[in-house]
C-alpha cells in the first residue's frame, strides 16, 4: 500500500487490484404490466482500498446498484465479476458464501438482532463462516474494541445509543475481514453529531486499507469519500474524485 | 461439517430465546400439542392395555384348552339356531373320553365336564354373593392355569363320591376369611356345609369385567345335587397335547363330538368349539378397528395442534422477515434459515410433548388408583414414541413456513417493514 498522499495530490484512481468489475448491468422490475428500469446499463470498476460514494435522487437506482454490488441480487443483463469470479450466474447459496466471506453490510436501520448482545451480533457472520467458537469470541471481541465498543460487549441493542448500534453493525461488517464494506445511508438514522463520528470511523477504516462504498443523498456525507458516482434514472451521470 | 454444527447450536439458541421472548404465545401454541400428545398416548396405552388384557385373559383360559359349548363365545347373530341345541351333559364327556382313549394318535388328551352358575357363599356371618360356581371333575386340576396359594383341588375319590368340598377363588377367600387361612374351615353354599380344601392364587380379571378370583369350584356330583343338571353354561373342556397344532385338534374334536352326538353327515354341528386361536382371530379385526378409529380420532387432536404450530411458524417468519434478510446478507444459506425455523417449530412441539407426557403420567397414576387391574403402563417406549411423534409433528408443521422463509429473496426480505 502506498503511503497516504497529500490531499491536493490524491490519486483519482487508486492502483490497488481490481475487486469489482461490472459492465452494462441492467435491472428490470416487473410491476404487473409495467416494466421498471431500475438500472439501464451501468459499468464501473472498484479497486482495493477505494472510498466510494454513490449519490443520486430518490428512485435513481442507488439501492438497486448497491444490492447488486453486494451480491444480494443478480443483474437482469450484463457482466459482474467479483475478485475475478463471475457473479451474474451464481445461485443463492453461492452468493451467500460470497457475501459471508467478501462483503460487509451496514444498513441504515442497523438491522441488529434485538435479543442478542453486541458480541453475539458481531459473531453471526463467523458462525455462518464456520469459525470455531473460541476464535469466534476472540475475533468478535477484538473487532468491537476496534470500533470503540470494548466496554459495551454484552449490551443488547436496546441498551445502546443509535451511534453505538451502528458501531456494532460496522463491527459485524468488519469481523470477517471482507473485501468491501457496503453502507446504505449509514448516517440516515443518526443525528448529525453521531453521523460525523461514524464517518470518522469510516475514514479510519479507509486509512487502514479497507474498501468502502457508501450510498447517500447527502453531499456532506459524500464529501468524506474519495470518489463519487452520481446516478440518474438508472444511469451513471458522473464518476470522479470527490473534490 | 463443523459449520452445520455451529449453525445448529445457534438455531437452538435462537429458538429458545424466541420461545422465551414469546412465552404466552408459545405456551398457547404448545397447548395444542400437549392435548394431542395426552390424547394419543392415552389412547395408545388404552389399546395396548386392552391387548395385554386380552392376551392375559386368553392365557388364563388356557392356550392348550378347547371348550365345547352350546354357544359360540364371540356372539351369535342367529341365536335361535343355538337355543334349540341340546345342552352339554356329563355323559357327553364320558363318551368323548372313551373315543379319545381309543385313538392313541389323537391330538386330544382328555375331556372334563364343567357346569357353572352364580351362587352365594357364607361363613361365620360373612357372605359373598354372585360367586361364579363351577362343578367339575378332578381332571380339571390338569386344565387349571392358576396356582394354589394353599391346599389343592379335590381328588378323584372326593370327586366320585361327591364329597362336599370346595376350592375358593382368591377374592372369595379374602372376603370370607380376612387375614386368616380358610383351609379346613366349613362354609355354607346353597344351605349346605362344604369344607374348604384349597385356595386359588390371584389371577386378575378378564378386561376388568369378569374376575377369575370371584369363583369357587366344587366336585361335579356335589354341584349337581344342589344346582340341578340342565344348564346352558355347561361345557366340556378338552386339553390338547400340542398347542401349536390347535387347528388339527379342533378338527378332530369336531369329528369326535359329532360321533358323541350321533350326528349324520351333512347335518350342522349342534355344538360349538371355542377357545384357542378362534377367539383371537375373531377379536383381532375388532381390536384393529378400535385401534384404528381411536388413533384416528385422537390423532386428529394432534393434527389440530400441528396446525397451530404451522400457523405460529408462519407468523414468526412474517414478523422476522427483515431479520431473515439481514441473516442472508451476512451469509446465511437456505439450509441455515430452514433449520432455524424448523428447530423453532420442533422445540415448541417437544416442549408440548414433554408437558403432555407429564399429564399422561399423572393421569395414569389416577387410573391405576381407581382401577388397579386395568393393564396400563407408563413405559420408556411411551416416552420415546411420544418424543418422536412430537418431533415429527414439529417437522411436518414447520416445514412449509420454514421452506418459504429459506427461499425468501434477501432484497425483498430486507425491504420488508
Ligand atoms: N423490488 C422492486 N420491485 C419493483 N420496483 C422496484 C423494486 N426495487 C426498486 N424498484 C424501483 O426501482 C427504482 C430504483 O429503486 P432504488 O431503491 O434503487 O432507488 P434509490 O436510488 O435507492 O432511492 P432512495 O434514495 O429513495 O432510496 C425505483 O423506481 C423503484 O421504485
Ligand atoms: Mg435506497
Amino acid at each position: 500500500m502506498s503511503p497516504p498522499a497529500p490531499v491536493e495530490a490524491r490519486p483519482v484512481r487508486p492502483v490497488g487490484p481490481l475487486v469489482i468489475a461490472i459492465e452494462g448491468v441492467t435491472k428490470l422490475y416487473q410491476m404487473g404490466e409495467e416494466t421498471i428500469h431500475a438500472l439501464r446499463g451501468v459499468s464501473l470498476e472498484i479497486r482495493r482500498n477505494e472510498y466510494l460514494a454513490i449519490m443520486g435522487p430518490s428512485g435513481s437506482g442507488k439501492s438497486t446498484l448497491m444490492n447488486m454490488l453486494g451480491c444480494l441480487d443478480t443483474p437482469t443483463a450484463g457482466k459482474y465479476e467479483f475478485n475475478g469470479h463471475d457473479v451474474a450466474g451464481m445461485v443463492d447459496d453461492e452468493l451467500a458464501e460470497i457475501r459471508n466471506r467478501e462483503i460487509g453490510f451496514v444498513f441504515q436501520t442497523f438491522n441488529l438482532l434485538p435479543r442478542s448482545d453486541a458480541l453475539r451480533n458481531v459473531e453471526l457472520p463467523l458462525i455462518y463462516g464456520g469459525v470455531p467458537t473460541h476464535e469466534r469470541h476472540e475475533r468478535a471481541r477484538q473487532t468491537l474494541i476496534d470500533v470503540g465498543l470494548g466496554n459495551r460487549i454484552h449490551h443488547k441493542p436496546n441498551e445502546l445509543s443509535g451511534g453505538q448500534r451502528q458501531r456494532v453493525a460496522i463491527a459485524r461488517a468488519l469481523v470477517n475481514r471482507p473485501s468491501i464494506i457496503l453502507a446504505d445511508e449509514p448516517t440516515g438514522n443518526l443525528d448529525s453529531k453521531t453521523g460525523v463520528e461514524i464517518l470518522a470511523l469510516f475514514n479510519d477504516l479507509y486509512e487502514k486499507g479497507n474498501t468502502l462504498i457508501v450510498v447517500t443523498h447527502e453531499e456532506s456525507v459524500a464529501r468524506h469519500a474519495r470518489r463519487i458516482i452520481r446516478l440518474h434514472d438508472g444511469l451513471i451521470e458522473s464518476d470522479g474524485p470527490a473534490y | 461439517m463443523k459449520r452445520i454444527l455451529y449453525e445448529l447450536i445457534e438455531s437452538v439458541r435462537i429458538a429458545m430465546a424466541q420461545i422465551r421472548a414469546n412465552k404466552m404465545r408459545s405456551a398457547l401454541t404448545a397447548l395444542g400439542v400437549v392435548i394431542g400428545i395426552v390424547a394419543v398416548t392415552l389412547m395408545g396405552t388404552a389399546i395396548a392395555g386392552i391387548n395385554i388384557g386380552f392376551d392375559r385373559s386368553l392365557a388364563m383360559l388356557g392356550e392348550d384348552v378347547l371348550y365345547v359349548d352350546k354357544w359360540p363365545w364371540t356372539g351369535a347373530e342367529d341365536w335361535w339356531n343355538y337355543a334349540n341345541r341340546p345342552s352339554l351333559r356329563p355323559e357327553d364327556a364320558v363318551k368323548l373320553n372313551r373315543i379319545i382313549a381309543a385313538s392313541p394318535d389323537s391330538q386330544l388328551a382328555f375331556a372334563v365336564f364343567a357346569d357353572g352358575r352364580s351362587a352365594s357363599i357364607k361363613s361365620n356371618g360373612n357372605s359373598v354373593s354372585g360367586v361364579w360356581t363351577q362343578g367339575t371333575g378332578a381332571a380339571y386340576g390338569r386344565i387349571l392355569t392358576a396356582d394354589f396359594t394353599e391346599g389343592r383341588l379335590f381328588n378323584e375319590t372326593e370327586d366320585e363320591s361327591a364329597r362336599q368340598v370346595v376350592v375358593l377363588g382368591y377374592d372369595v377367600a379374602q372376603a370370607l376369611f380376612p387375614g386368616r387361612s380358610p383351609l379346613g374351615a366349613t362354609v355354607t353354599i346353597h344351605g349346605q356345609p362344604f369344607q374348604v380344601v384349597g385356595v386359588l392364587a390371584r389371577q386378575g380379571s378378564f378386561l376388568g369385567l369378569f374376575s377369575f378370583d370371584n369363583q369357587m369350584v366344587l366336585p361335579l356330583g356335589a354341584y349337581r345335587k344342589y344346582f340341578g343338571v340342565r344348564d346352558d353354561y355347561a361345557e366340556i373342556q378338552v386339553k390338547i397335547k400340542d398347542k401349536t397344532r390347535l387347528d388339527e385338534a379342533r378338527e378332530e374334536l369336531t369329528g369326535f363330538m359329532r360321533r358323541v352326538r350321533g350326528q349324520i353327515p351333512g347335518e350342522r354341528d349342534n355344538f360349538n368349539i371355542n377357545g384357542g386361536a378362534i377367539f383371537k382371530e375373531k377379536l383381532d379385526p375388532i381390536k384393529r378397528g378400535i385401534a384404528f378409529a381411536g388413533l384416528f380420532v385422537t390423532g386428529l387432536s394432534l393434527f389440530v395442534g400441528a396446525i397451530g404450530i404451522m400457523n405460529i411458524t408462519f407468523v414468526s417468519v412474517r414478523e422476522r422477515t427483515k431479520e431473515i434478510g439481514t441473516r442472508k446478507a451476512l451469509g446465511a444459506r437456505r439450509r441455515t434459515v430452514l433449520l432455524q425455523f424448523l428447530i423453532e417449530a420442533v422445540s415448541i412441539c417437544v416442549l408440548g410433548g414433554a408437558v403432555g407426557l407429564g399429564f399422561t403420567y399423572i393421569l395414569f397414576a389416577v387410573v391405576r388408583g381407581a382401577m388397579p387391574s386395568f393393564p396400563i403402563e407408563f413405559s420408556p417406549l411411551l416416552v420415546v414414541v411420544s418424543m418422536l411423534v412430537s418431533i415429527a409433528t414439529g417437522i411436518l408443521s414447520g416445514i412449509i413456513p420454514a421452506w418459504g422463509a429459506s427461499r425468501l429473496d434477501p432484497v425483498v426480505a430486507l425491504r420488508y417493514e
